[in-house]
């Protein structure tokens, strides 16, 4: 055996890390309740309303991506990632995540878009430079296979700050004139921005879930974002754990100094809080902690354009 | 005849293989990688030390790696060593990232090209819990347990709605688990979709966020570190770094290996089938206190144990002879000159002229050598160089499957050594808490060495660079600054390497030599293949990348008809 030498660790009770049971009903009511904490809504009309047959199928293209999208949506409930796969939507399409490949995923994605009915999830940028022959799908442009999936969609989520508005592809000199979903489909209709480097998993399930629950897409702001995620200015009393040494003056000037080591305010190193509208504070990333709570400057990935808007990162804002 | 397997799904990225197949198996193979940002390019100008934000967006797989290696390289340029503390904490979110990305790796992306939904639908639950408890001391093991699983995945079939599953290649003759081995397979690919997330919260703690954790800094890192502070890593936050490292390596020793050696049994066949170039390069990692790495660098040639080559990265450079770029080839990656230029068909199309230019991926070669980096490069480069713990995983999995170390040079073998360096890093990180604790209880709160923080404290050119072992093998950045700016930078990344498309002497890439001799039972159902790519594990994201040197713009792509 190749298992440890000291022998195998029980698990049950490891720490105080709690032992998921992927094929529970603890794994749905798991879902339903770290939903009810995002939306503010009773754990038990979440429950009904997303445990509905049939499932709400969700076709997923990726374009000029990184998967840290896809990997956001992974961690995005604690416990019970497997229940929304399993028991609340049917992801008909996926490349990193489906079975078969080749002709055989093609073919799930026709007939995903011929059934229609379906949320279209769209990561990564769309490359627009030189007819765009930059991203690839089976001799397909990633361009014409975003025009193809969101045409028929109830509706079209841009998950993460490419599909927004570009994100890293579109920073100077965006090399493959790559733009975000409402930049490659003109006139595209009920579309949700999701910024974010990567979005909040808990983020982009919760607007699915607010779906099924009031058939209605959530309450979004003028950039198309919904408020209940993206209403909140990072740097502000009630917000950032930090704004308590903001108003007192006390920053941090160094990495490591008594100022960092206390968790005082980061402006000085370049934080963009001021500018970010951001909910990482109250749906912390993995249900643990953020950027700013672990000792480093918000780079305000949910800003636009931030690529270049925000950097160089380290150094004090303007007006900030 | 000609078999194109686009988009190869349960990867990272955008991946396209086209293959002859005569007879039954594989005689020659194209791969393509079908998408390029130029996220170098992008870098040019810029604050040297916002690189690494930049280029950790390389991958959100591999997350940290691509961060990792670009403050190594300014540190590098800089002339900066980091504090031990940051050296710690480094090391504890790479490997948590690796058991991370292992275990998503083996049941999430390469578990279906081995485990058959149906067949685990015809199992029975009292023999898979009599199977379950021969493998390991894993608590869910009861036959109420596999009948709950059978029952759900049942329910989920019976739904109609087969979401992930839809149109996988069920039924394939090539899939020889028993029904029981596929019942438990499948819950285990339950079980992990659950589990992956506790273990990267250790990058939620000491680095912000996972994906794209946020915490590293040129110099070192700016994870605070402070016994008596609530807002900063403290003996509670290490408790429950430890409580993690605990679930770690109980789920890695109880349920992945076991699997992976459970599998290896199953399909005898694939531990000869799939054997690829047989070089391996390894720029090694995990920087030890003692100046020693975890996994030592080092080169093996014509999958010989027997000694290992001192790697020297000068001898790296890449080729784009059969890619979509223009320029001078091949080059260092120092020198890089590449400007990207398209010359493959109008889309949409069905073929590519695989004759010609087929790929935004280029060809690097150590000393125009093809070479394979990896899990198994890893392995084998620390078994060749007699490190111990190596010695002990390697020769106890083969000798538990009664097969030799020419084994590991495999599919199965790619796959094992996978699983092994799992296990020994899952073992490692416990470790690396206590000097991280001892270090703070001794008054070490040092991060990072900020010295050279400030742009005026440097002069006016540097060049430097940085290697990691991502968890899919060597990455190696190469950073020059002018004037405070980034002036030049390039990356060379595993599955470049990997999956690189011919060279100028018409030699092929790591996997499309793997590729040779694989049987395809039915070309519209390509199980075959996907089991040799997805023992890389491909990442294609980090695959493309183009940089112009000096910070000259990339020139108009030319679209040929």
């Amino acid at each position: 055996m190749t298992t440890s030498a000291t022998g195998p660790t029980p698990v049950t009770g490891v720490g105080s890390v709690p032992l998921p049971h992927g094929v529970s009903r603890r794994a749905f009511l798991g879902f339903c309740s770290t939903m009810a904490a995002a939306l503010a809504l009773p754990v038990g009309e979440i429950a009904r309303a997303v445990a509905a047959a049939p499932r709400l199928p969700v076709v997923w293209i990726a374009t000029q991506d990184c998967t840290a999208d896809t990997e956001s949506l992974l961690r995005s409930v604690d416990p019970g990632i497997s229940a929304l796969l399993l028991d609340v939507i049917s992801l008909d399409y996926h490349e990193t995540l489906m079975a078969p490949a080749g002709a055989r995923a093609g073919q799930a994605l026709d007939a995903a878009l011929d059934r229609g009915g379906y949320v279209c999830v769209v990561e990564g940028a769309i490359p627009t430079a030189s007819n765009g022959v930059h991203c690839l799908i089976d001799g397909e442009t990633g361009l014409s296979l975003v025009r193809r999936a969101t045409a028929g969609a109830l509706f079209t989520l841009a998950v993460g700050s490419c599909a927004v508005d570009g994100g890293i592809a579109a920073a100077a000199p965006n090399p493959t004139g790559a733009t975000g979903v409402s930049g490659a489909v003109s006139g595209i209709a009920n579309l949700v921005n999701l910024p974010g480097c990567p979005v909040n998993g808990v983020n982009l399930v919760a607007t699915i879930v607010y779906y099924l629950t009031h058939t209605t897409l959530p309450p979004l702001d003028s950039s198309r974002r919904p408020t209940f995620a993206y209403g909140q200015r990072i740097h502000a009393a009630g917000a950032c754990d930090r704004y308590e040494f903001f108003r007192a003056g006390q920053y941090v000037l160094a990495w490591g100094d008594e100022g960092h080591r206390k968790g005082w305010c980061l402006r000085r190193m370049g934080c963009a809080g001021p500018r970010t509208f951001a909910n990482c504070h109250t749906r912390n990333w993995n249900e643990t902690s953020w950027p700013i709570g672990a000792g480093h400057p918000c780079v305000g990935c949910t800003v636009s354009r931030f690529w270049d808007g925000n950097t160089p990162f380290y150094v004090r804002k303007p007006g900030n | 005849m000609k078999i194109v397997v686009d988009p190869v799904t349960r990867i990272e990225g955008h991946l396209r293989i086209e293959t002859q197949v005569d007879a039954g198996a594989v005689t020659d193979a194209w791969s393509t990688s079908p998408m390029f940002r130029g996220i170098e390019n992008v870098l040019v100008n810029r604050d040297p030390r916002d690189a690494w934000v930049f280029t950790q967006r390389i991958c959100g797989v591999c997350t940290t790696v691509s961060a990792l290696a670009s403050v190594r390289a300014v540190e590098n340029a800089l002339g900066i060593t980091i504090p031990d503390n940051a050296r710690i904490i480094r090391n504890l979110m790479e490997a948590a990232q690796y058991v991370h990305d292992h275990v998503v790796h083996l049941y999430h992306l390469h578990g279906p090209d081995w485990i058959d939904l149906t067949a685990a639908l015809t199992a029975d639950p009292a023999a898979a819990s009599s199977l379950q408890r021969s493998l390991s001391a894993w608590p869910n093991n009861s036959t109420e347990y596999f009948a709950a699983v059978k029952a759900k995945l049942q329910a989920f079939v019976d739904s109609g709605q087969l979401g992930l599953f839809a149109g996988g290649y069920w039924g394939h003759p090539a899939y020889d688990l028993s029904p029981e081995a596929s019942l438990v397979l499948m819950a285990h690919y339950l079980e992990a979709l659950d589990w992956q997330r506790e273990f990267v919260k250790i990058h939620a703690i000491l680095g912000g966020k996972n994906p794209h954790p946020q915490t590293y800094v040129v110099g070192g890192m700016a994870t605070a570190v402070d016994p008596t502070s609530s807002r900063a890593v403290n003996p509670t936050s290490v408790s429950r770094m430890k409580a993690i490292a605990a679930t770690i390596k109980t789920f890695v020793d109880q349920v992945y290996v076991p699997d992976l050696l459970l599998l290896a049994r199953s399909y005898p066949a694939w531990t000869s089938i799939g054997r690829g170039v047989g070089n391996l390069l390894c720029v090694g990692d995990f920087p030890e206190r003692d100046g020693t790495r975890l996994f030592p660098s080092g080169v093996i040639r014509n999958r010989s144990l027997g000694s290992v080559e001192t790697l020297d990265q000068s001898r790296i450079t890449e080729d784009i002879t059969r890619s979509w770029y223009t320029g001078a080839t091949p080059l260092h990656p120092a020198d890089g000159v590449t400007q990207v230029a398209y010359t493959g068909p109008t889309p949409p199309f069905e073929a590519l002229d695989t004759s010609g230019r087929y790929s935004y991926g280029k060809a690097p070669r150590y000393g125009g050598a093809v070479m394979e980096v990896g899990p198994l490069a890893r392995m084998a480069v620390a078994y060749a160089a007699n490190v111990t713990r190596a010695r002990q995983l390697v020769d106890g999995a083969l000798g538990t499957l009664g097969l030799g170390t020419d084994a590991l040079f495999s599919t199965v073998g790619r796959m094992l050594t996978r699983a092994l360096e799992t296990q020994w890093l899952a073992e490692r990180i416990s470790p690396w808490l206590d000097e991280l604790s001892a270090n703070i209880a001794a008054g070490n709160l040092t991060i990072a060495d900020t010295t050279k923080w400030q742009p005026s404290s440097w002069p006016a050119t540097a060049t430097g660079y940085g290697t990691t072992e991502a968890p899919r093998g060597a990455l190696g950045h190469w950073v020059r600054i002018s004037d405070q700016k980034i002036a030049n930078y390039q990356i060379v990344i595993p599955s470049t390497w990997n999956g690189s498309p011919r060279d100028v002497a018409g030699n092929r890439g790591a996997w499309e030599q793997a590729l040779l001799g694989v049987p395809v039972h039915d070309a519209e159902q390509p199980l075959e293949i996907l089991r040799v790519v997805h023992s890389f594990d491909p990442c294609m994201a980090c695959a493309v990348h183009v940089l112009d040197a000096e910070g000259a713009e990339v020139t108009e792509v030319t679209v040929v008809p």
